[in-house]
């Protein structure tokens, strides 16, 4: 339905239409293709700085490397501790986020299935939390995390996201789980199945949009966070990769090319996953974002 | 009646974790904000009020709260602004719209260590792409992030940049909710383009410019990792905002209870702006 459908304009009048729409139409591409190119330009810079010497970063900043040292990767790869760091983020990420699905839709089973009063104040009790920014609570959670000795451990981090994690996942599942036919629910218990039946073979299944939309939100919030690890961990054995970054730069000091092999080794995984299941991530961290 | 009682188990891991880790610091920290702990010693004075009296007459508490308010404000304005013309282009669904969307929203799946990164490379005084650019064009090098005049807003822009995809998301679902009807109502009546925005698209669309308002504002006080990444507060304190500063009492300065207060006056600010958010939404549903 656009303005050429119209029968009664003039043919003067929409030529010149025609020329101001295909004026705006260039605006329009212009803007968007400028924008594009200041996201996707200092994406391509960071690769093409991370396969030059430091030298060569000095004498030509923006330019292409002469040769792609990829040799930059190799050192990385092979005596940095790279792998190490990202085995970490793999465990705490895999762990917290199957986790977090679990006994967040455990605990929204239930509060979807217990009685008015107890079922309002659980769920308020959870919910309220995605008004508490992370500054507030740190602090006494920190000196709680190193008085139980959870602090420098891949265990303390986990438990930690569980915990940061349950607002948000139990707020997004009993949304979901409140929309299920009550029916069905009943008409499983008639067959004589029990809550865990009815969880795990009725209500789990068909909260597969509302797993998806947990999980990918604190898939990339895991794997992505700086916070935690900044707060509790010290020992190299147990840094996740933006933490094992941020020393970098100590490390190599200002040397572009190696951060950028550290930005771009971590960086690939979340791009290729985003890029698969792009229309799941943007409503996954989008409905992350309305939360609050 | 015995089978419902499994459902307390099931609540048992997320409540047990969620009390313990979450719950329990966030009471323990309005407690911890009235002493002068310094996280070590064995006793903990108690001392009233006297830490938020002392944030109110601390210079660098002030100049925090005055740089969150001017970042907030670069923020919102501008990101608001693109965001909702980024929407207005991209709002059908083809295949090049989705492209741009997908292009628009990817600094969101990175670390924010990594954009900060990005961003300080791009700042760089000497091998910087911006400072690279103005050279070749003949104009003065800035020091992006070393200017206490600049440095704020540079980070501002780092910030619109890694967020303004997923604010142009929601002004896009806002729009995709309008029934198009009401647009040809407004074409047959012969409206202009600026006219059905005005009177056909904005006021369907303020649900949703009420949540991007909300949301920015929100993220924007609760900044932390590029500024601490990035400029780490300073120079002279410039960037420093309440997060930072916060930081800086508890872990450099070791002054829980000092930092403490300014995470309950953070609270609070989040607190208002979350309440007047539902406040607006619910009367504009009872407006329609």
């Amino acid at each position: 339905m656009s303005v050429k459908h119209e029968v009664n304009s003039a043919p003067e009048a929409e030529s010149s239409a025609k020329v101001a729409n295909n004026v705006k139409d260039i605006m329009k591409q212009l803007i968007l293709a400028l924008y594009a190119a200041l996201i996707l330009g200092p994406f391509m810079l960071v690769v093409m700085t991370s396969l030059k010497t430091t030298q060569e970063l000095y004498q030509n900043p923006l330019g292409l490397p002469s040769t792609f040292h990829f040799e930059n990767y190799a050192k990385i790869l092979m005596e940095g501790k790279m792998p190490f760091y990202f085995k970490n983020s793999f465990i705490v990420t895999i762990i917290s986020v199957t986790l977090i699905i679990f006994f967040a839709s455990l605990a929204s089973y239930a509060i979807t299935r217990l009685d008015g009063w107890k079922s309002k104040l659980m769920y308020g009790l959870f919910t309220i939390g995605m008004m508490i920014p992370t500054q507030v609570n740190m602090i006494p959670l920190y000196l709680l995390v190193v008085k139980l000795g959870l602090n420098n451990s891949i265990l303390g981090l986990i438990i930690i996201y569980i915990a940061f994690a349950m607002p948000f996942a139990t707020f997004i599942m009993v949304g979901f789980m409140r929309g299920i036919p009550k029916s069905l629910i009943e008409a499983s218990k008639i067959d004589g199945a029990n809550e865990w039946q009815i969880y795990s073979r009725v209500v789990l299944p068909l909260s597969l949009p509302s797993v998806a939309t947990v999980a990918i939100f604190n898939f990339v919030w895991v794997w992505n966070d700086l916070l935690f690890p900044l707060l509790f961990v010290r020992t190299d054995s147990v840094k996740t990769l933006p933490l094992a970054m941020l020393r970098f730069q100590g490390e190599y000091m200002f040397d572009f090319p190696m951060i950028f092999v550290g930005v771009v080794l971590a960086s690939i995984p979340m791009i290729v996953t985003y890029v698969l299941l792009q229309r799941w991530f943007i409503q996954g961290l989008t409905a992350g974002s309305v939360k609050g | 009646m015995k089978s419902r009682r499994i459902l307390y188990l099931f609540l048992l891991p997320a409540l047990a974790l969620y009390i313990m880790f979450f719950v329990i610091p966030t009471v323990a920290a309005l407690g911890l904000s009235f002493t002068d702990w310094n996280g070590i010693s064995s006793n903990i004075p108690f001392v009233g009020l006297d830490n938020y009296k002392e944030l109110l007459k601390d210079n660098i508490f002030h100049k925090s709260v005055g740089n969150n308010v001017k970042f907030t404000l670069v923020v919102l304005t501008a990101q608001t602004a693109l965001s909702l013309v980024f929407a207005i282009f991209l709002m059908k669904n083809s295949k090049l719209n989705v492209v741009y969307r997908t292009v628009f929203f990817l600094p969101m799946v990175l670390a924010s260590v990594s954009i900060a990164f990005i961003w300080m490379f791009t700042y760089d005084s000497n091998i910087g792409a911006l400072n690279v650019m103005l050279g070749n064009l003949g104009l003065a090098k800035q020091s992006w992030l070393g200017n206490s005049k600049i440095a704020i807003y540079s980070l501002a822009f780092a910030q619109i940049w890694t967020h303004i995809g997923q604010v142009m998301i929601i002004f896009i679902a806002g729009l995709q909710s309008i029934p198009e009807n009401l647009y040809e109502a407004a074409r047959i009546e012969g409206a202009s383009a600026w006219q059905t925005f005005r009177y056909v698209t904005w006021p369907l669309l303020i649900p949703a410019a009420t949540i991007v308002v909300a949301l920015t504002t929100i993220q924007s006080f609760r900044a932390f990792d590029l500024i601490f990444v990035m400029t780490d507060g300073g120079p002279a304190y410039a960037t420093e905002i309440i997060s930072t500063f916060l930081y800086h009492n508890a872990f450099i300065n070791h002054r829980f209870g000092l930092a403490s207060a300014s995470a309950v006056i953070l609270m609070l600010i989040i607190a208002v702006i979350t309440y007047t958010q539902s406040k607006l939404l619910a009367s504009q549903n009872k407006g329609m």
